[in-house]
């Protein structure tokens, strides 16, 4: 499977994800800069973590009006597969390629911990080697995680299934106290209708090797390796 | 704007702040009087900041070589070797008075001051340590103080991407009126690809890049221009604004510049901005520099060559490149969104030429702007330090409680956990750090090796003040020892010291004394000391802060899976007290947090002792017999205790019998150097008795792990009895409650 | 009384949003921007009728805590209506 890094300026998790696809994974990887349109010989587009041109604006605005964001419109439409992680999300919702927007944690200030995410949807590329329930362990690391959509669009996502992941306690329990951001519902990640283009806020680049700490992230990737081969629509490299 | 500048007297050069037999110096060396360009460049890099004019005669005395060192002192930051092809790039440095004066953008500017020293030397930064002082939190100023530093440092760390991954934070009314931030980063690179910053080869291109200059942080000097002109209030300096996003496109921008094999040298424009680099640069290699100020980007208008040369605008730096690559460079800078100017060139001539539209303003050899005079003045201990000293501590009152006595000294703000800090810091970010902030050291791996770097800081100004010259040892003990109690061998350090003025020859003794301290534990563990930072005058009206040498250690683990964290992982370990017998409550936390007493004398030092426990904690740790080894230091052996049993993900209870002492409350809470907590599973007791048998140090079984209440007894007497639950309580809140 | 307050950067301090931001437009097409800074509304309404001292306490309220000295300077304005304005340009 053909991994794409896209590198904004500002962006730090680029290395992370390239270090774990390349040297956990074992799969092909390459940068992708932010100026780029030509995705064609990619089959995953990875937008990681950071903060793309300094999120002074607002968390994604820039480089979701960027060139390799308008070139995903298309990968998307092809079929393609777009993983976005932390500033990748909120570049995501920026761009209109998921619903919502990612906003200021209702504590103000910054979050760099562990959370504990209960898997919603098990029928998209990125989750189908998970049980629906199962808990994952991953950390978070904003200052900008709190989701928000209007009262419809929620609905949408519930109605749907679009909601991936959801804060919540050690054994699975969607609560209040288990909310980091004060994130709506809860909601940690969320997936488009066609379930290929996945945002959320947790790093599972953070938590793909033992010595790290944890390994749940690594079987976000491991469904995704699965995917392609049942699919059938690529060959496993 | 014009080129005409203001004529140089005396007056002037005393408002500068030079003296007048400085002055005559320069005088008699430059054979007529300098122009107001000249004189900015020598109140600049003649200033204490920039020349260490009270400090460099004592600097000399420590320990500067070893047989890892790469890089010594006299660069951006030091270099260790560590094996494999890589080397360590570390450096501490003060940010005290900005941080006073605006917290956030202080702090913030702080940490991206050292991020580009590191980033220069060709390394990419991998972990930023903070170690901060403020007053006492009862005072609504010092919580918004807090507030500001912790999330200035956030706010940059994060949105560059480098993890914030230890440090401390204490409490002390002599630091209320000057807090301190110090921020240590640490960096690596390929040993074989180090850059320096040098100025080689005449005829060479200089190019300015990064951020416009405008008027930012101009000190002292600046202010005397105002009187030259009628826009006096424009003119004022002004504020230093951090631009994280900026560094990061300067940090990946010069990486990749370097890669190439284009750079010569390069140099972070911190203190004294453009003069510092244009002067220092030539200076390490015998050269001079040609360079047009009319080139460098600006953001104001009207700037004068003066301020040019002085701002201290922040993510600038000064690129010498090789003759014939400027495409290159320029073409990797574009890529990034950034200038790169050539603004001049290396000459030969030893002589720094500064032009504003191809008028000279300024013409100095730069062997005289680089070395400044130094002092050596003098020095006096405090008439009043023997009195403290002579107090006895065990003439006041033990507590009625100690289980209650140990909980409140386990919450008190400098010993509670720092949580509320550190997660607002990212630290993971680079997939790394193998032991998050929380231990006695964090660990960072080295990908692509099998081994792990552990880095510390440390500083007690307590014991400091009450002696300079073993306080300031044990603050270089106990770092090295948390480095060891990690697994790691300790194998260079970097020192950031902060005191008074040093004007005053009772802060310069202390200073005196304090290198001579740190001197002594760097040879005696055969540590070199690579790089540092002096930060004087923080004093107001006349009150000092505790003197305080802060010290950051690094340590190289040779397999990154043989390491220890300080706390309990399981029932039925056994737990050993490792290190001498001797403890005082002099100085000590407890004596400070329950009786508001900094008197006492330390307990005593054995370098050789110290050196014989860090090898036996390192030997056990790397032979896997250790399930947990921490540092046995303020609040005492109770303390560590207490800290090993809650700071872990599961509260885990232990009993301990201590030997009866003097007092309970010294047995429990007297601090003494060189101890350490260590717990071992009962299957690998014999082989640990067997490793500490060899290593012929002192130690003794107290205790064993499991339950849920830490029961410690003294002689025969349970003394403490408390629910670890309820020391987990304490210890989580005691810091954060005062800033919720 | 409805009082709206500018809080921007002094001229002179660097305004890092401003300049990435303007970098950004720059991108997309904008060249003809020579400077853009970013500065904050505030939109306060107040249970006081005069003019005059509206504006003082505001102008205290800037002081304390909405506006930064070292940094940033404020001008207020009294107005009739709070809705953004000149949304349609």
């Amino acid at each position: 499977m053909r991994f794409g890094v896209v590198v904004f300026p500002g962006t730090w998790s680029d290395c992370d994800f390239h270090y774990v696809v390349s040297e956990v994974l074992h799969q092909p990887v390459r940068y992708v800069w932010h100026r780029e349109r030509e995705l064609g010989q990619l089959d995953c587009v990875i937008l990681p973590g950071g903060f793309s041109y300094g999120d002074y604006l607002r968390a994604g605005a820039v480089a979701g009006r960027s060139p390799v964001v308008e070139a995903l419109r298309d990968f998307v439409g092809r079929g393609g597969l777009v993983l976005g992680s932390c500033n990748g999300f909120q570049i995501l919702c920026e761009a209109g390629l998921l619903p919502g927007v990612l906003t200021r944690n209702e504590c103000l200030q910054y979050r760099c911990q562990s959370t504990h995410l209960v898997v919603e949807n098990v029928d998209t590329p990125f989750t189908r080697g998970l049980r629906a329930g199962q808990v994952l362990t991953m950390p978070i690391s904003h200052g900008e995680g709190k989701y928000y959509a209007d009262a419809e669009t929620l609905a949408r996502l519930k109605q749907q299934n679009l909601i991936v992941f959801r804060y919540a306690s050690a054994d699975g329990k969607v609560t209040k106290a288990s909310n980091p951001n004060g994130s709506l519902d809860n909601i940690a990640g969320i997936v488009n209708p066609e379930g290929t283009v996945l945002g959320m806020m947790p790093h599972p680049e953070r938590a793909s090797e033992t010595a790290m700490g944890g390994t749940d992230g690594l079987l976000m990737f491991q469904s995704l390796l699965g995917s392609l081969v049942e699919d059938g629509t690529f060959l496993k490299r | 704007m014009t080129g005409a500048q203001p004529k140089v007297t005396l007056d002037l050069a005393l408002d500068a702040g030079l003296t007048a037999e400085e002055y005559d110096r320069i005088l008699s060396q430059l054979g007529r009087e300098p122009t107001y360009a000249e004189l900015g460049l020598f109140s600049a890099l003649w200033s204490e900041h920039c020349a260490y004019k009270h400090s460099r005669v004592f600097l000399a005395r420590l320990p500067q070589r070893g047989p890892h060192v790469l890089q010594g002192p006299g660069e951006n930051a030091g270099v260790i070797d560590i094996g494999d092809g890589w080397a360590v790039v570390f450096k501490i440095e003060s940010h005290n008075h900005p941080s006073f004066i605006e917290p956030f953008q202080g702090a913030a500017t702080g940490v991206g001051g050292i991020l580009r020293d590191i980033f220069t030397m060709g390394a990419r930064p991998i972990a930023i340590l903070d170690s901060l002082r403020f007053g006492e939190l009862d005072n609504p100023k010092t919580l918004r103080l807090v507030n500001g530093v912790v999330s200035g440092i956030s706010w940059y760390g994060n949105c560059f991407g480098c993890p914030t991954v230890g440090g401390e934070i204490a409490f002390a009314p002599e630091y209320a009126g000057n807090p301190l931030v110090n921020v240590m980063c640490v960096g690596l690179v390929r040993a074989d690809q180090i850059v320096r910053a040098r100025a080689d080869g005449p005829g060479n291109p200089v190019f300015y890049v990064g951020n416009k200059t405008g008027r930012d942080g101009i000190h002292g000097a600046t202010m005397a221009s105002a009187t030259f002109d009628e826009h006096a209030e424009e003119r004022r300096p002004t504020v230093q604004v951090g631009d994280p996003f900026t560094e990061k496109l300067l940090l990946e921008a010069c990486l990749e510049v370097m890669r190439t094999g284009a750079v010569v040298g390069i140099q972070d424009m911190g203190a004294a901005g453009l003069a510092c680099c244009t002067s220092e640069m030539p200076a390490r290699s015998g050269t001079g520099m040609d360079v047009e100020l009319s080139r460098v980007p600006q953001r104001e208008t009207g700037m004068t060559p003066y301020e040019i040369l002085l701002s201290e605008s922040q993510e600038r730096m000064l690129l010498v490149a090789a003759r014939g690559r400027e495409e290159e460079v320029r073409r990797i800078f574009a890529k990034w969104e950034l200038e790169a100017v050539e603004i001049g060139r290396v000459t030969e001539g030893g002589e720094l030429t500064a032009r504003l539209n191809g008028e000279v303003v300024a013409r100095v050899p730069v062997d005289l702007l680089a070395e400044a005079p130094t002092y050596r003045k003098p020095t006096t201990e405090p008439s009043e330090l023997a009195e403290r000293r002579a107090f006895d501590p065990l003439t006041l009152p033990e507590p009625s409680d100690y289980g209650d006595a140990l909980i409140d000294l386990l919450g008190s703000p400098t010993i509670a956990s720092k949580e509320w800090a550190f997660r607002q810091y990212d630290q993971q970010v680079g997939i790394n750090t193998v032991v998050l902030p929380g231990s006695d050291a964090a660990v960072l791996r080295v990908k692509g090796t099998r081994r792990a770097l552990a880095v510390s800081t440390d500083g007690n100004g307590r014991q400091v003040f009450l002696d300079p010259r073993q306080g300031a040892a044990m603050a270089v003990c106990e770092a090295a020892r948390n480095v060891c109690c990690s697994g790691a061998e300790p194998r260079g350090v970097t020192d950031c010291m902060n005191f008074g003025s040093p004007e005053r020859p009772e802060i310069l003794w202390q200073f005196s004394e304090a290198i001579e301290g740190i001197s002594l534990a760097c040879r005696a563990l055969e540590l070199p000391v690579v790089g540092g930072n002096v930060s004087f005058y923080n004093e107001t009206s006349g009150q000092a802060i505790l003197p305080t040498p802060i010290i950051g250690v690094v340590g190289v683990l040779d397999d990154a899976s043989r390491r220890a964290t300080q706390w309990f992982k399981g029932p039925g370990h056994r737990v050993a007290l490792l290190g001498p017998a001797s403890v005082s409550l002099g100085g000590s936390e407890y004596l400070w947090a329950r009786h508001r007493r900094l008197a006492g004398r330390l307990a005593s030092l054995d370098l050789e002792a110290e050196r014989r426990v860090q090898r036996a904690v390192r030997a056990a740790v790397s032979a896997g017999l250790v399930t947990a080894a921490h540092d046995c230091s303020e609040g005492g052996v109770a303390v560590a205790l207490a800290e090993s049993c809650v700071t872990g993900c599961a509260v885990m209870g232990c009993e301990a019998t201590l030997v009866t002492a003097d007092r309970t409350d010294l047995a429990l809470f007297g601090e003494g150097p060189s101890r350490v907590v260590i717990a071992v599973e009962a299957a690998r007791v014999r082989e640990f008795e067997g490793l500490m048998a060899e290593s012929a140090i002192s130690w003794r079984w107290i205790g064993t792990t499991g339950g849920e209440r830490l029961v410690i007894r003294v002689g025969p007497k349970v003394v403490v009895d408390v629910d670890a639950g309820q020391l987990g309580r304490a210890w989580r809140s005691g810091f954060e409650a005062h800033m919720a | 009384m409805k009082v709206r307050v500018l809080v921007r950067l002094k001229p002179g301090i660097m305004d890092v949003q401003g300049a990435a931001v303007q970098r950004a437009l720059v991108g997309l097409g904008f060249s003809e921007i020579a400077d853009l800074r970013i500065g904050k509304v505030i939109d306060i309404e107040l249970d006081e009728a005069r003019p005059g001292e509206a504006r003082t306490r505001v102008g205290e309220m800037c002081g304390q805590l909405l506006a930064n000295p070292l940094l940033e300077e404020y001008s207020m304005e009294i107005l009739t209506d709070l809705a953004p304005r000149g949304v349609a340009g």
